[in-house]
């Protein structure tokens, strides 16, 4: 009935690449295992997608390592559904958070710090805390501005977020889009001088934060790099970015 | 001029062709999140009747992107055929989907329309049919395509073998080229996105590529997908550079944001048919298609230079773009771009099979990368529906991806074995060269080498 390849070919191909090849057949489609183990990576994913952020646990975990107000923020989009289908809206704050960052006197902050669910909480809830704790004592030659919380949020509404506040640089942390193998991934997202209409290739980007990708000392280790960096040669970007491989291979 | 359209006491006016047919679209997010999408359903609906009766000789006279600031505009224009648009010149869009639909519509006739009509006709009676027209009017369309295998022929299907890995590792690529060959795929191209876009690693991968092929006598072409460039500088150093592959897309601005224009895809065109690499073919002529290129909805609009056109107008512009390039492979990677242009497995099908039918009507080899994202409202029942109904209408080749799960691109497309059900429940068989070398000397000698796949990588 079925046709399975020689388990030794099936573990050879696999030592060599974690794609999903040597997969036998039942006639010609594949078998039950294989076809439940991607359902359980696909649902997995997709869990981490619709996840909700546990945002008044996170806040109160932020506020135990660090030494400045944690603000906990939303985005303009109300929901999850919205979120997916309206970048636009997840890259600005509501009316309240907005109002809430009015209060704040700018120009007086170095560096701030935000923490967004994006399209992994499962990500952000992980790896957000362990990171900042391996990262927030190598950052004491900076002014820090309150770190932010926000729910539904995507990578520019830093941008948002650090020109209220009147930081110089913008460190965005957020779950990045699933993949089939790792639901979990965090990414950082470095901007020099943060505002509305900031583009992609003005930030410098850390990605695969997770156990089976790069480790918090690593991570904290290119964010510091970044930081320091951004504020010696006052840019972040494509011109940053071509420095970083000295650094990894270090 | 504006178009006008009454339903019951409410008369809907529409300002332009452009708004006229970003109105008549079926419901997508991308046009929604352009602010392009008809207001409501009924809206939807009479955008689509006055769309029926515009004659189709209105869409020489009125372009959705100014001639004079678009180069893709300039070239659906200037390279019109007249002679070939003959036989349909007195027709509205309406008129235009019965005919297209109707026996008078034969397969040399309507390969012989084909430069006779301009994207924004196609994708103007797109919006007027149903997936079953779609499919029907596809399905009496053949475009074929060889290099040193022939892809689109009727009753075969092919697959791209796409072995992608996350760090381009040579011996993780060259175990997915050998389990996607056992399992029959690979007789479109053996294409792999790298990445990292470099030269040295492009020309690696080409010979890794090369020499397999070469080894075991494979009829196939293979790609690394690349930047154009890169792929240039690699030939230029003397890689062995069978298809060139580009992503491109429908307005001059998203093709520059691609770091392209048709001048240089002219350039790579010439580059790579001077190496005369095509092989001679089943039906005794030598293969000299050598163009590979991608596509896909929303694209535009995400590099910001969609000049208020619905997304799938625009798709069918970078047909548009390929056409004069004569191009082996095609594809739409259709559900790749996300939910906020596509939001589920509704949207994905429909605009998988509009673009397959756009495509094909306009004279190109049309594959389709039927996939999605984690972060869409699909799953691999969407892909299987999707797939299925691609083959009724003709498609000329999909992907082989091991276990339709690509590790480099984090995306889910279609599986070897799910090109193998598609060819069992259809009854069609892959390219005539490959089936002729699946069932050689050459593929039994693969596949007893390959028990041991270490030993097959090039030192």
């Amino acid at each position: 009935m079925s046709q399975i390849l020689p388990s030794s070919l099936r573990s050879r191909l696999r030592a060599l690449t974690p794609a999903r090849v040597g997969l036998g057949r039942t006639g010609v489609s594949q078998q039950t295992r294989d076809t439940l183990d991607f359902q359980c990576a696909h649902a997995q994913a997709r869990d981490a997608v619709h996840a909700r952020m546990e945002t008044a646990a996170m806040v109160a975990a932020f506020g135990q390592i660090s030494a400045s107000p944690v603000l906990r923020l939303h985005s303009a989009a109300t929901d999850r559904t919205v979120y997916l289908q309206r970048p636009d809206l997840g890259r600005k704050l509501d009316a309240a958070s907005r109002n809430l960052l009015a209060g704040f006197e700018p120009g007086s902050c170095g560096l701030a710090l935000v923490v967004a669910d994006g399209l992994s909480a499962l990500a952000v809830e992980r790896h957000a805390v362990p990171l900042l704790a391996q990262l927030l004592p190598q950052l004491q030659d900076w002014r820090l501005a309150p770190l932010s919380v926000v729910e539904q949020g995507r990578v520019a509404i830093g941008d948002e977020i650090g020109l209220a506040l009147g930081a110089a640089l913008a460190v965005v942390f957020i779950g990045e889009r699933p993949g089939l193998s790792s639901p979990d991934s965090l990414g950082a997202y470095i901007t020099w001088q943060p505002r509305p209409g900031r583009t992609d290739a003005e930030r410098n980007c850390i990605s695969n934060i997770r156990v089976q990708g790069l480790s918090y000392v690593q991570a904290a280790a290119q964010l510091v790099f970044y930081l320091t960096q951004a504020r010696r040669r006052q840019l972040t970007g494509v011109a940053l970015k071509d420095e970083a491989p000295l650094l990894r291979e270090g | 001029m504006a178009f006008v359209h009454t339903i019951g006491s409410t008369v809907y006016t529409f300002p332009s062709l452009r708004e006229l047919l970003a109105r008549a679209t079926p419901l997508r997010s991308g046009d929604v999140l352009a602010g392009l999408a008809a207001q409501s359903a009924e809206e939807r609906v009479a955008a689509q009747f006055a769309l029926a009766d515009v004659p189709l000789a209105h869409f020489l006279v009125e372009q959705v992107i100014p001639y004079e600031e678009d180069e893709v505009t300039r070239l659906i224009v200037d390279t019109h055929d007249a002679d070939a648009f003959a036989p349909v010149q007195s027709f509205t869009v309406g008129e235009l989907r019965d005919w297209l639909l109707s026996d008078e519509a034969t397969p040399e006739r309507l390969a012989a329309l084909a430069p006779g009509l301009t994207p924004e006709m196609a994708a103007a009676v797109s919006k007027l049919m149903r997936v079953q027209d779609l499919i029907a009017a596809a399905a009496k369309i053949r475009v074929v395509t060889r290099f040193r295998s022939t892809v689109g022929l009727r009753g075969r299907l092919s697959a791209r073998l796409q072995p992608n890995h996350p760090t381009d590792d040579p011996a993780g690529i060259a175990a997915s080229i050998l389990d996607g060959l056992l399992l029959g795929s690979g007789d479109a191209v053996i294409g792999i996105n790298p990445a990292g876009d470099n030269v040295a690693v492009t020309t690696h991968l080409l010979r890794l590529v090369d020499t397999l092929r070469r080894r075991f006598q494979i009829p196939t072409q293979s790609c690394v997908l690349a930047h154009i460039t890169t792929q240039m500088a690699a030939l230029e150093a003397g890689a062995p550079v069978d298809l060139l592959f580009q992503s491109i897309a429908g307005s001059e601005a998203a093709n520059r944001s691609f770091g392209v224009n048709l001048a240089l895809v002219a350039e790579a065109h010439q580059a790579g048919q001077s190496l005369r690499r095509g092989a001679v073919c089943a039906d005794g002529s030598v293969g000299d298609n050598i163009l590979y290129f991608e596509t896909g909805q929303g694209s535009a609009l995400s590099a910001n230079a969609h000049h208020g056109v619905d997304q799938q107008t625009l798709e069918a512009r970078a047909y548009a773009v390929a056409r004069p390039f004569r191009p082996m492979l095609v594809n739409t990677v259709v559900g790749f771009i996300g939910p906020e242009y596509l939001y589920d497995g509704k949207q994905i099908a429909r605009a998988g099979l509009e673009d397959h039918f756009c495509g094909k009507l306009l004279g190109l080899p049309m594959g389709c990368d039927v996939c999605y994202t984690n972060h869409a409202e699909a799953d691999q029942d969407d892909m299987d529906a999707l797939l299925t109904l691609l083959g009724a209408a003709g498609v000329n080749y999909i992907m082989g991806v091991p276990g339709a799960d690509d590790i480099m691109l984090n995306y889910q497309s279609t599986s070897f074995h799910d090109a193998l059900y598609l060819r069992r429940v259809l009854g069609l068989k892959p390219a005539p060269e490959f089936e002729t070398w699946l069932a050689g000397e050459d593929f039994q000698r693969l596949a007893l080498e390959a028990r041991h796949p270490e030993r097959l990588l090039p030192a």
